[in-house]
């Protein structure tokens, strides 16, 4: 009965491989490892570490001093001139639209940079050219040893050198709640998607 | 086949698959989506399906119970291969060292020597099934790669994506040609089975 020896194989085969396939692709849902990213970050929010940062007025700064705010997190380089540029024009806009809920203390926007070569003065520059308004954006680098990569694997941030002597990475705007957790990543050029994650007290101040 | 055959075959796979886990090799090929996709896992197919030679006559014999036309066989090696075909494995491979084991033990193992082994089973229309859908995921990847905006891999540039699928479209597009040519001027082994007999001679 090779036939039906076949038949059967194969259709045990079909149902294994159906369950890898569906586990792989988090439910057929996740056929990007940046798709995962977002899923697994909405169903399992993380907690951040402490990490220690250099503002771009050399302040030192730990991410757990925002605990009580939500704060919206992007990485950046600054002599980047393709989604950074977009993400930098991004967060001057939410600084405008978020105006009042960053004036009640309620708010935080935060650009981390993850070029090594990034100073402070290089941070303020940077803000500068985005018409920073000068209050709740900070622009920052991670500080001492393995900082960085701890961020980066948290985040679920990979940056690979493109062939033009910068960088390609996966950019995003990262929602962290009052607790100190990555509750959200988001497309960055959907500001509305944005106010939508945030409370809804925080839309009301909104000029639209 | 004889035992020094089966032998050779095996020391030639252990050969290749040696080459591929060197770590400079390994990182050249990982080091682009286009390497890994048409170079690496190629002949990580490759070393399973030479793995194919060094199989003793009964293992071959006591699988055909269970692999009627290679259909078994076939499924083994096209699940398998569904799963490394999706972006986000290409990623996992390069940046999880378990996954990247998984990879140099699946592909070899579930895709090239299954499909060594049940080959020669298939029939004309088994073959033709294949084939068609063989050459149709060239032509899906390739043009899913050519028209995504965005990267599919956070592990490897957008200008890499895009020869990729124009590497996969070109090749899908030589394929076709090949099998052109096979259909017009080929021979076909399973056809002259099922050939009528020559009429008899007419009476005189």
């Amino acid at each position: 009965m090779p036939i039906l020896r076949t038949l059967l194989a194969s259709l045990t085969l079909i149902i294994v491989g159906g369950y890898a396939l569906s586990a792989a692709t988090d439910g057929f849902r996740a056929f990007t490892t940046e798709t995962a990213r977002r899923i697994e970050v909405r169903e399992h929010p993380v907690q951040l570490p402490a990490t220690m940062l250099e503002t771009q007025s050399g302040a030192r700064i730990r991410l757990a001093d925002f605990h009580g705010k939500w704060l919206l997190v992007d990485f950046i380089y600054t002599r980047c001139a393709t989604y950074c540029r977009a993400l930098g024009g991004e967060f001057a806009q939410l600084q405008r639209r978020l105006a009042a809920p960053i004036a009640q203390g309620k708010l935080q926007l935060l650009s981390i940079s993850f070029d090594p070569h990034d100073t402070p003065r290089q941070l303020a520059d940077y803000q500068q050219r985005y018409h920073d308004l000068g209050f709740g954006w900070l622009a920052a680098r991670p500080v001492g040893p393995g900082a960085l990569e701890r961020l980066e694997r948290v985040f679920g941030i990979t940056v690979i050198p493109d062939r033009f002597g910068g960088y390609m990475h996966n950019a995003a705007v990262h929602v962290v709640d009052p607790q100190g957790r990555l509750v959200e990543i988001l497309d960055m050029d959907r500001p509305e998607l944005v106010t939508q994650a945030l409370p809804q007290s925080f839309s009301q101040s909104f000029k639209p | 086949m004889t035992a020094r055959a089966r032998l050779s075959f095996a020391g030639l796979a252990a050969l290749l698959y040696a080459a591929l886990l060197v770590p400079p090799v390994r990182h050249a090929l990982e080091a682009s989506m286009t390497a890994q996709m048409l170079v690496q896992i190629p002949l990580l197919v490759g070393v399973g399906a030479l793995l194919r030679g060094a199989l003793p006559a009964r293992a071959l014999a006591v699988t055909a119970g269970w692999d009627y036309h290679g259909i078994t066989g076939l499924t083994l090696a096209s699940l398998t291969a569904a799963l490394w075909l999706l972006p986000r494995s290409l990623d996992v491979a390069v940046t999880e060292p378990i996954m990247a084991w998984a990879k140099y033990l699946s592909v070899p193992l579930l895709i090239g020597l299954p499909f060594a082994v049940s080959w020669p089973r298939m029939s004309f229309i088994v073959r033709g099934v294949f084939l068609l859908e063989f050459i149709a995921t060239f032509f899906r990847m390739g043009w899913l790669d050519l028209i995504w905006p965005d990267r599919l891999c956070n592990s490897y540039l957008l200008g890499d994506q895009q020869r990729l699928g124009q590497y996969l479209v070109l090749i899908g597009g030589w394929l076709c040609v090949l099998i052109i040519c096979k259909l017009l001027w080929g021979r076909f082994d399973s056809l002259i089975e099922v050939r009528r007999p020559a009429p008899p001679p007419p009476c005189n």
